[in-house]
């Protein structure tokens, strides 16, 4: 009998009497932890943006780290005379062509893989993600060069739908799944076709998953370096093969090259922050299936 | 019930087939629109995989080199003779491959939890730290391995004015042959513990608390709870994060490329197999050489998929 009273009481007192210095402790700690992790992933990125607003000269001048007057010299160089609204412009062109065209295919298939549960099939598309790309390239750039394709629009959007069509897929496999079936038998009763049900109903409530992996795709193959690198002409250059314009064997324009890395990120960075729920959802799709 | 069965199997679809040359269309595509639906998408992928996979197969056993277009001669497994022999390039950058990614993974894992804890309960500005989680992982990595040169330049680097303001002497960092591997592996600790914080932290939110409720009230501190509760309940969704990271991590380019360039440095310092095998291929021109090296770096891929896909398999039960 005094034990069980004991143990009670010990349970009830113990959380009460401990958990707020505890709590006050972790509380603070937690505070610094963060701010640490914060400066540790915002930092850099800053670094980037403040000597893209200096001359190469000041860039060489430690004691002008922080405090400088600020020119946007390199930008007016990098936009202007590096041409890079034609940069821009390809890898928006490939990104957008090579998301829409994986869309178009993609989510069909991943509507079919989930509803049959055609596993086997799923992994054929899903090896495209484990593949290296490199020994992708080399039959690809055989048989682009022999028909003389390399460097053209189609190619580069080709091996970028090969980024983005297994993205696409996983994500609204995983999407589809979680959509009940119900709603579509139901509307088969009301004499809807299969397909029919899929298109008008399935289809639009798919819309988020598809905004998800539609915008996940796209940041990818904005983000793509390898294939661009051997595929793309001096005509479709994306953004992150002309990066390399600023590095040469002598010397490496620090200011220019700054400027054109945060001209690469800037796009993609406000559209992370419009899209944060949608890009959070897709990059952890997996993570709850376990 | 097979009276039934078969005629439904083979006949209707048969007899509707035909019937269906004018305007049922629809129903053959109702009908099929299992593959109908899946097939592009796996066609498309099927012979942009397949054939490459064939075709570098076959490039393995030739002795293809200089131009794409060149004649080739079979010349059966000299090549990975070669390649298992080579001392000097092939098993360093297998050595570099496994280091990187292992000491990438160990560390982001273990920072990626601690982070994906700080942030499990609610608090104040949490939108903030999530803007900060989100930016490293979308910025374009060649732009990031820019980023880092810059940081890390020996001379005018902020890395090192940071050191001198603590009185450390300035470090070679990337230029430096010990150091310019570890420092690649930073930078893709920068760029990709974030990806591992919010798997993790998925997986911990969709937790149920009721076990980590019952471990307080048995009086079990936070250490207790967090080792014998909620990092078994976890392991799943860590081995999760730890094989989509590692894919990626192994077959890592762009900031090792950007920030060494070809053959990985002078010395070679940062050349992982896949900075290796690009620049067999598209350097030097030895598709034979480098499709060798691309098959056998297959296999370590799928080895160490196969590995932990039955560690998952294992801990799921």
């Amino acid at each position: 009998m005094t034990v069980v009273t004991d143990s009670t009481t010990a349970a009830k007192r113990t959380p009460r009497r401990r958990k707020p210095l505890a709590t006050r402790a972790y509380k603070v700690f937690r505070v610094v932890a963060l701010i640490v992790v914060v400066l540790f992933l915002l930092a850099p990125l800053f670094w980037m943006l403040l000597a893209s607003l200096k001359t190469n000269v000041d860039i060489y001048d430690t004691a002008k780290a922080v405090v400088f007057s600020p020119t946007f010299e390199n930008y007016a160089n990098v936009l202007q005379r590096n041409n890079y609204f034609v940069f821009i412009f390809n890898s928006f062109w490939v990104a957008f062509v090579s998301t829409a065209l994986s869309i178009v295919l993609g989510v069909p298939a991943a509507y079919a893989m989930s509803r049959f549960t055609m596993h086997r099939s799923a992994l054929v598309v899903l090896m495209a993600r484990v593949i290296p790309g490199v020994s992708l390239l080399v039959p690809w750039y055989y048989v682009f060069s022999n028909l003389r394709m390399v460097g053209s629009f189609e190619v580069l959007i080709l091996s970028h739908m090969f980024v983005a069509l297994p993205l696409i897929v996983y994500i609204m496999m995983s999407y589809f799944d979680s959509l009940p079936l119900e709603l579509e038998e139901s509307a088969e009763v009301d004499g809807l076709t299969p397909i029919g049900a899929f298109r008008r109903i399935t289809l639009p409530l798919a819309v988020a998953g598809i905004a998800t992996a539609g915008i996940l795709s796209f940041i990818f193959s904005w983000n793509n370096f390898m294939f661009a690198l051997v595929l793309s002409g001096a005509k479709t250059k994306t953004l992150p093969v002309a990066i390399f314009d600023f590095v040469s064997y002598a010397s490496i324009d620090w200011g220019g090259l700054m400027a054109a890395a945060t001209v690469v990120t800037i796009p993609i960075m406000i559209i992370a922050l419009f899209t944060q729920k949608y890009i959070v959802s897709g990059l952890t799709v997996s993570a709850t299936k376990g | 019930m097979s009276v039934l069965n078969p005629p439904r199997s083979a006949g209707t679809r048969k007899a509707s087939g035909r019937k269906g040359a004018g305007g049922s269309f629809s129903a053959w595509a109702n009908r099929h629109r299992k593959w109908l639906f899946a097939a592009p998408a796996m066609i498309f992928v099927g012979v942009l995989i397949i054939f490459p996979l064939a075709w570098t197969v076959y490039l393995s056993l030739t002795d293809s080199q200089g131009s794409v277009r060149a004649a080739t001669d079979f010349i059966g497994l000299q090549n990975y003779l070669t390649v298992l022999t080579d001392l000097e390039r092939f098993w360093p950058a297998v050595g570099r491959t496994l280091s990187f990614t292992g000491l990438a993974l160990a560390f982001e894992v273990v920072l990626g939890m601690g982070i994906a804890l700080l942030l499990w309960r609610p608090f104040r500005g949490e939108k903030w730290v999530r803007v900060a989680i989100l930016l490293p992982l979308v910025a374009t990595p060649v732009a990031v391995g820019m980023m880092w040169r810059l940081i890390f330049d020996p001379n005018i680097g902020f890395a090192n004015q940071l050191l001198g303001a603590i009185g450390i002497p300035p470090q070679p960092w990337l230029s430096g042959q010990d150091t310019a591997l570890g420092t690649t592996i930073f930078m893709d600790v920068w760029q990709w513990t974030p990806m591992v914080v919010l798997i993790l932290l998925a997986g911990l939110t969709s937790l149920s608390d009721e076990p980590d409720e019952a471990a307080r009230v048995d009086g079990a501190n936070a250490f207790q709870r967090f080792f014998f509760i909620t990092l078994p309940l976890m392991m799943p969704t860590v081995i999760v994060a730890i094989l989509l990271r590692g894919i990626d991590a192994l077959k890592t380019f762009d900031i090792l490329y950007a920030t060494k360039g070809k053959g990985g440095g002078s010395f070679h310092e940062v050349e992982t197999l896949n900075v290796y095998a690009y620049g067999l291929s598209f350097d030097y021109n030895q598709y034979g050489l480098s499709s060798a090296v691309l098959i056998l770096f297959f296999m370590i891929i799928i080895g160490i998929m196969w590995l932990l896909t039955m560690r998952k398999k294992a801990v799921s039960k």
